[in-house]
């Protein structure tokens, strides 16, 4: 039996619901942003599964999946770098990381 | 079973566990470290798909840079040890173990049992024209401007990155 596209697809959901768990049930916010980037890496693996077994021979030279997943990425790096910045900016202010008590946009 | 279904498992299999080591830690920088075994296993992934650049970037990018930022991050928030031993999951942990094992659920159904999911399982080798190479392809796709290709995205990504990088240093700037 070899590899079809399911196992790469439930490879990825899998992957997505643990970051996805990560992103929910963490206090610390440098711990959310981790679970993002493993549901971002989810996201790609399914995408570039699509890209590599993608049945129609016209598209199979145009790597739809790949590019997406690149530019997924990118957008990832960003997001990261601002996060990143606005969880050390709080951190300034605030002297604390848990998302728990970050709450002054709250009424 | 074939060599590439023997190194899919492998590699699946590091994967989720490291993933589960990733939300399961106490101590949050043993998180990241986990974080980076993700990463590089997710890039064996793409080689298996036949993707060499991705893997690549996957490798410069999120081993190198991302774990990196989130080393830094880690270092100057770094509160005392009150939180290094308190629980690191909030009171809603358990609606977020429902919530998560439910679209898990959702996603696995939609892809795979349901009436509307993809009959395809062909297999997909050879993909691309003798002598063009994935890099070639994805260079060719992402600056020719003549051909079907990616060039706006492209450039807007870039103007995306240097918002990003403006945007991050009048965040984290002292004032």
């Amino acid at each position: 039996m070899g590899l079809t596209l399911n196992h790469y697809l439930v490879l990825g959901a899998v992957l997505f619901s643990i970051g996805l768990y990560g992103a929910l049930a963490k206090r610390n916010a440098v711990a959310v942003l981790m679970g993002i980037e493993i549901m971002l890496n989810a996201v790609n693996i399914t995408l570039v599964a699509f890209s590599f077994y993608d049945q129609v021979s016209q598209y199979k030279t145009y790597l739809t999946g790949q590019i997406f997943a690149i530019f997924i990425i990118t957008v990832a790096a960003a997001e990261a770098a601002v996060a990143l910045a606005m969880i050390i900016a709080i951190y300034r202010k605030r002297s604390t990381v848990d998302v728990g008590e970050i709450d002054i946009m709250k009424w | 079973m074939d060599l590439a279904t023997i190194i899919f498992w492998i590699i699946a299999v590091i994967l989720v566990g490291s993933a589960l080591l990733v939300v399961g830690m106490r101590n949050i920088v043993h998180s990241a470290l986990a974080l980076v075994v993700v990463f590089a296993m997710a890039s064996g992934i793409y080689l298996l798909l036949n993707a060499e650049f991705i893997a690549i970037v996957q490798i410069l990018i999120y081993a190198g840079a991302v774990t990196i930022l989130i080393l830094f991050a880690l270092m100057l928030t770094r509160t005392s040890n009150i939180q290094l031993n308190s629980n690191p999951n909030n009171k809603q942990w358990w609606v977020a173990v429902i919530i998560s094992t439910l679209v898990g659920a959702g996603i696995v159904y939609a892809a795979t049992v349901s009436t509307h999911a993809v009959a395809n399982d062909g297999n997909a080798a050879g993909q691309l024209p003798a002598g063009i190479s994935n890099v070639v392809r994805i260079g060719q796709l992402l600056y020719s401007p003549t051909t079907y290709s990616y060039v706006l995205p492209f450039e807007i990504a870039s103007l995306v990155l240097l918002v990003a990088i403006v945007g991050a240093i009048v965040i984290g700037r002292e004032d």
